[in-house]
């Protein structure tokens, strides 16, 4: 028998066929896009009554989704690059307290105080991404010094300047602020309101605001998330840049040999997740109108968190800002939700636990599936 | 592929679990979720946790207590809008930054939810937000009593020792006491820092250059200890007349010893016991009490002690 199929002419025999259905469906955000759906399932069968699906409910997950979504995407970008930053809580307190201290104490105009303040924490990602490129020691090493020195400074410096350790009245100098708006504002307010008025989602009862919907509007928080997620997406996947980062996160001495600014795009991927750090900060003071010491604590473990669950590789070259987004929303809904769904709150680290774990073992056998490796 | 679809539903199964047991744990009855802005790391809130899971046993209420893990205000204030969008019939939470927080709590009385604020913030504060009221211990009026009580033992001036002056409560604190005395405070409150060394001889230079003093009153364990120490240095201890606020281990010995004649305990179980009590009476029969509840002063004496021993860090 001699009938061994013989390659059509415009086949390559040395390209394996893989069928578009296969193809569509393994990608790094395949976890993160299966556990959306089972946390969705989930939650739609045990809290659906609960509050957690309503307007203020859906609200509350997705401002929290979005807090992790921010600093999700810049750890996610720059773990492709392979590196860490842990020092992106500590940022968040540091920077915060920063704008306070601009502008209540030293009555800078909100707008500037804000810039300022971006300079500033761009800055020290940059510092961050020089020292480890320059001595190359460990990001994991040189990141945690900077947790425990922003920290520190977060609370020196009001408890020098006011004597106390949170420093509030923000919201009063804000006020009419452009730039303060970009951060703090809502939008779609008349939306809202006339979906309150025709009955699709609450209203208040009583109160100065009787009449008004319960949410207002979309908060400038969640805008921002959904943008640095599509920014995040485009530069990773449609760039030249975004094949760099992927290179210097692979195998760094392959990418510089080929050419690849290894150096320049671990930098600017520091300050990638130091501006992100910095975009959730002013979000937060401008919301809440006051900054503490206190803010931000273990949010660089949440951001990474929600990147590894999105199916990032934490040795670097692997992942996904999609995934990540989804990371940062399973996150988002499993915290809150659990307290919907009336689980006792103490057993709440168990199940995030329990669902990093799952995430992590999914994960490695997609990855597997999609490299071949064994 | 198979192993992951097995994973996947042993997974669902770990996961789902509890959740059945939650469920049919739930009480007939009314829900109630307090709020408090303590890290997990806080033990003193300990007292709190038992304070309501025994009111939500007694009142036959479902109870629940929630806290950002770290301590973060602006998680907190997340929490506080989830608990209202979970619809409780009333919200029991602390107001500890009014900036951070009164838009939340606003919004959820606003919303229909009931609002009792505990521990901190003032009766103004949960006025403005709409609470229906504070259950805690204004500190003047803590001051004042104590002021009294030691009027009544014969005292005519006094040394406040104050470790954290920049509180606007601390200060009240010393001025309640003053005017319970029926003295003006003036120079008798010294700023002593948070440093034992430092406080320790400013208390020592302070009683040196006024040995007539009467009194001496601390603001807490913080600047108690070290006072224990100068006094048992100088020769005043026992002698003096000593009052302190708040309980700690140094302080329960001095009151055992005879050095310190009282401790102010703001008694945080009622904080956490009586918000249920009022909120599940209100909903059933529409009964309100009048006024804010002072949780203290309670004093604690040597006469008290065995009860304080007996139930530190769980009902005390």
């Amino acid at each position: 028998m001699t009938s061994a199929t013989q390659p059509t002419a415009n086949s390559d025999e040395r390209v394996k066929e893989i069928s578009s259905f296969r193809n569509a469906l393994i990608r790094p955000e395949l976890g993160g896009i299966v556990g959306t759906v089972a946390v969705f399932t989930f939650f739609l069968l045990f809290a659906f009554d609960s509050g957690m699906f309503n307007s203020q409910g859906i609200m509350n997950w997705s401002q929290i989704s979005a807090q992790f979504m921010i600093i999700a995407v810049g750890a996610c970008l720059l773990m492709i690059a392979g590196e860490f930053d842990l020092s992106v809580g500590s940022m968040i307190g540091f920077a915060g307290m920063l704008i306070a201290i601009f502008s209540v104490t030293l009555g800078w105009p909100v707008w500037l105080a804000i810039i300022v303040t971006f300079a500033i924490a761009v800055s020290i990602g940059a510092l961050n991404g020089f020292i480890v490129v320059r001595t190359g020691l460990p990001s994991f090493i040189v990141t945690l010094a900077f947790l425990f020195i922003l920290r520190g400074f977060a609370i020196y410096l009001p408890q020098t300047i006011e004597r106390k350790t949170i420093i509030g009245g923000v919201s009063d100098v804000a006020e009419g602020d452009w730039l303060a708006a970009v951060f703090g504002g809502k939008i779609f307010t008349g939306f809202f309101q006339w979906m309150g008025d025709n009955g699709i989602i609450a209203v208040f009862e009583r109160g100065t605001r009787k009449g008004q919907p319960v949410v207002e509007g979309l908060p400038m928080l969640i805008v921002w998330a959904i943008g640095l997620v599509i920014v995040g997406h485009i530069i990773l996947t449609k760039t030249k840049f975004g094949n760099w980062i992927f290179a210097a996160g692979g195998d760094s001495e392959a990418a510089r040999n080929s050419g690849v600014p290894v150096n320049k795009v671990k930098i600017l991927m520091f300050m990638f997740t130091a501006f992100c750090a910095t975009v959730l900060a002013v979000c937060q003071v401008m919301e809440f109108g006051s900054a503490g010491a206190d803010r931000g604590l273990l949010k660089e473990f949440e951001a990474i968190i929600a990147v590894v669950i999105g199916g990032a590789l934490l040795t670097g070259g692997y992942g996904s800002v999609i995934g990540a987004a989804l990371g940062a929303l399973i996150f988002g809904v499993v915290q809150q939700g659990l307290f919907f769904a009336g689980v006792e709150s103490s057993l709440f680290r168990v199940f995030l636990g329990l669902i990093l774990l799952g995430a992590v073992i999914l994960n490695t056998y997609i990855r597997r599936i999609i490299t071949g490796e064994r | 592929m198979t192993s992951i679809t097995k994973k996947l539903a042993l997974a669902a199964a770990v996961v789902a679990a509890p959740f059945a047991v939650a469920t049919s744990a739930v009480a007939e009855g009314e829900k109630y979720v307090l709020v408090s802005h303590a890290p997990d790391s806080d033990s003193w809130w300990n007292t709190i946790k038992n304070g309501i899971a025994l009111a939500g046993d007694q009142m036959g209420v479902e109870v629940e207590y929630r806290n950002p893990p770290t301590g973060d205000l602006a998680d907190m204030a997340r929490i506080i809008e989830q608990a209202a969008a979970s619809g409780p019939n009333g919200i029991i939470t602390t107001l500890s930054d009014y900036d951070v927080l009164s838009g939340p709590i606003r919004a959820a009385v606003d919303s229909g939810v009931d609002v009792i604020i505990m521990n901190s913030g003032t009766p103004d504060q949960a006025r403005e937000v709409g609470a229906l009221m504070y259950v805690g211990q204004p500190e003047y009026d803590a001051g004042y009593a104590a002021g009294l009580r030691a009027k009544g033992d014969g005292v005519g001036s006094f040394l406040c020792v104050n470790h954290y002056i920049s509180s606007p409560s601390s200060t009240e604190r010393c001025t309640g006491f003053a005017d319970g005395l029926g003295v003006e405070l003036g120079d008798q409150m010294i700023d002593s820092g948070q440093d034992p060394a430092e406080i320790k001889n400013r208390v020592l230079a302070y009683l040196n250059a006024n040995p007539d003093t009467d009194a001496v009153l601390t603001l807490g364990p913080t600047s108690a200890d070290p006072t224990l120490l100068a006094l048992d240095e100088n020769g005043m201890a026992g002698d003096i007349y000593f009052g302190t606020f708040d309980l700690g281990e140094e302080i329960v010995k001095g009151i055992k010893a005879g050095v310190i004649n009282w401790g102010i305990d703001q008694q945080p179980f009622l904080q956490a016991y009586l918000p249920v009590v009022v909120l599940t009476n209100y909903h059933r029969y529409g009964v309100l009490p009048g006024n804010n509840i002072n949780s203290g002063p309670g004093f604690v004496t040597a006469d008290g002690l065995e009860k304080v021993e007996e139930f530190a860090g769980e009902y005390r």
